[in-house]
């Protein structure tokens, strides 16, 4: 149940993501001033129009589009940063191993979004600052996990069977190691991922991260907060958009992680 | 105990300092801090003196040194924005947050703790069926459009609550729901896996076996031993509850730090932020401080070095 709620919900967004230029009725950036504000139900207008006449449903499904490809580059640029740290910081049991797991330790002693934002307003909004932004507070869950999982394959057998025979630390680490904490991995990016997504549209609500007129979930919420009182479909539906995304990723990442990881705790 | 408080203390001032000094490099290398202050259309000799007075001319390893003996102090000195001390901005704006956060935090654990524990004691049953899905709904529900949906229905359409801003308790209701909301269903689906594992265990078997009444298997065996995950994951939230509250009181013009931090931020009143963030980072240790405390008092066996 878990597991189709999560796959279906998942491939559905994928779907509206990849599809949103064919299924859109309309460019999304397309104002058109006396169609402005109309309710969902609208002639040519399914979700209806904005307080500039865009229609909503183009907006919502370019979103999608938006918010997956942050959610992804993030996820891929802070497993392959955080995961090689990590994999080499439980390898190499040498002092800077040491100090790279201070600097996570000082990292997770602040809340991630407020991290994400501070760093965000500092170096720049724009769509490649909110991704570097999310993957310089987000690198370091990988960081950790990977490296007690090293710590405890490189006491196994088969590592120090490898080692003896005189396989190279190179491959040992690649070949060896890297294949038994690959679930962890995947277990960790997968469930980062919302939080990723969730995290964009905050800060992006918040002002900084995409900024408008670009269709990001997190500034079309921000800017409906001024139409609340006559427009509530401007804050419903990319709202709803995004619950039903990280919804559906959290079902998926429970489900891989009870079966791959059973014993991870995040 | 005593060595091991004041060697934690020692750690809490090194986390702190590393933060600040983080923090202070990158608004320096982001540019220049009275021009991106600054509107555009100002001149050449007013920027020149607003940078002499306030310091920005002399070179950033003096810069850096004055900074740390003002920060030392609880001087971060005057914000760009108010003319104000930094400090004195962040103090005010202080009770406001403790107080939301606070609140909300009461209400994770008097709602999360309880339904956690219901639907372990009645797993796979109706209960727990409801639970599971309203704590999978609240952790994918993003808070600040929670928010926006209650300020629709409460405030636009019934009008019983206002949209925001600080006064009586109905100021507070919506603001501590939706911070409390996100945080309650992951105290929630730990509690009962908590719960259930120390459900498995053989002293609750024997406790059932030697003719004990289930209410005090699950209020004192059951409960006391399935503490300490909750804790940790308390202390954890307690910090994370920080970070909720700048987009909360975001939404509901709530007057404390969060929301001060995020003006700040926009406005690039730097002093302003280096002082908030002083203030996060320190509150943030010190909780995870008295987490680990509590261990020792909640299990014996926890040796604190």
């Amino acid at each position: 149940m878990k597991k189709w709620l999560g796959i279906s919900l998942t491939l559905a967004v994928l779907l509206a993501a990849l599809g949103a230029p064919w299924l859109a009725p309309h460019d999304p950036l397309r104002t058109d001033f006396p169609q402005s504000l109309r309710p969902p139900g609208a002639a040519g207008h399914p979700l209806g129009t904005d307080q500039l006449g865009r229609d909503l449903l183009a907006r919502v499904l370019h979103g999608a589009r938006l918010a997956l490809f942050i959610g992804g580059c993030t996820v891929v640029l802070t497993a392959v940063v955080g995961g090689l740290l990590g994999l080499v910081a439980g390898f190499v049991e040498r002092w800077p191993s040491t100090v790279l797991m201070r600097i996570v330790d000082v990292q997770l002693s602040f809340p991630f979004i407020l991290l994400a934002m501070t760093i965000n307003a500092i170096v720049g909004l724009g769509l490649r600052n909110i991704i570097l932004s999310l993957s310089a507070a987000g690198w370091v869950v990988y960081a950790r996990v990977v490296r007690g999982e090293v710590l405890s394959v490189k006491q196994r057998d088969y590592v120090q069977a490898a080692a003896a025979l005189g396989v190279g630390r190179t491959r040992l680490l690649f070949r060896h190691v890297l294949p038994n904490v690959a679930p962890s991995i995947i277990v960790v990016a997968s469930l980062q991922f919302s939080s990723f997504i969730v995290a964009e549209a905050a800060i992006s609500f918040l002002g900084f991260g995409v900024q408008p007129p670009t269709p990001a979930w997190g500034s079309m919420l921000s800017e409906s907060r001024d139409f609340l009182y006559v427009a509530w479909w401007l804050a419903a539906f990319p709202g709803a958009a995004l619950a039903l995304t990280a919804l559906g990723v959290n079902l998926l990442g429970d489900w891989l992680r009870d079966t791959l990881d059973p014993k991870l705790r995040v | 105990m005593r060595a091991y408080v004041v060697s934690r203390l020692a750690q809490t001032a090194l986390v702190v300092f590393l933060s600040l000094t983080a923090v202070f490099v990158m608004v320096r290398l982001s540019g220049d801090p009275v021009l991106l202050f600054m509107p555009m259309d100002i001149q050449a000799k007013d920027v020149n003196e607003f940078r002499q007075r306030l310091g920005f001319n002399d070179p950033l390893p003096v810069q850096y040194a004055r900074f740390v003996g003002g920060a030392v102090r609880g001087d971060f000195g005057e914000s760009l924005r108010y003319r104000r001390d930094a400090m004195g901005l962040v103090l005010e704006r202080l009770p406001a947050t403790l107080l939301l956060a606070g609140t909300s935090l009461l209400l994770t654990f008097a709602v999360a703790v309880p339904l956690g524990v219901v639907s372990a004691v009645h797993r796979d049953g109706l209960l727990d069926h409801l639970g599971t899905i309203s704590t999978v709904l609240g952790q994918a529900t993003p808070g600040f459009w929670l928010g926006l949906l209650m300020i629709y229905l409460f405030s636009v359409q019934l009008r019983w609550l206002p949209t925001g801003g600080m006064g009586g308790v109905a100021h507070l209701v919506m603001p501590s729901i939706v911070l409390a909301a996100f945080y309650s269903a992951r105290v929630a689906r730990l509690t009962r896996s908590a719960v259930l594992e120390v459900l498995s265990e053989d002293y609750i078997l024997t406790a059932r076996a030697k003719g004990l009444g289930e209410g005090r298997v699950i209020g004192k065996h059951t409960l006391r031993n399935s503490a300490i995950p909750i804790v940790t994951l308390a202390g954890l939230e307690a910090g994370q509850v920080l970070g909720g509250a700048v987009i909360t009181e975001t939404i509901f013009a709530w007057p404390g730090l969060g929301r001060l931090t995020v003006q700040a931020l926009l406005n690039r009143d730097f002093p302003v932020v280096l002082a908030a963030v002083f203030f996060i980072s320190l509150m943030y240790t010190l909780i995870n401080l008295v987490v680990d405390l509590a261990y020792g008092w909640l299990d014996p066996r926890v040796r604190l070095t």
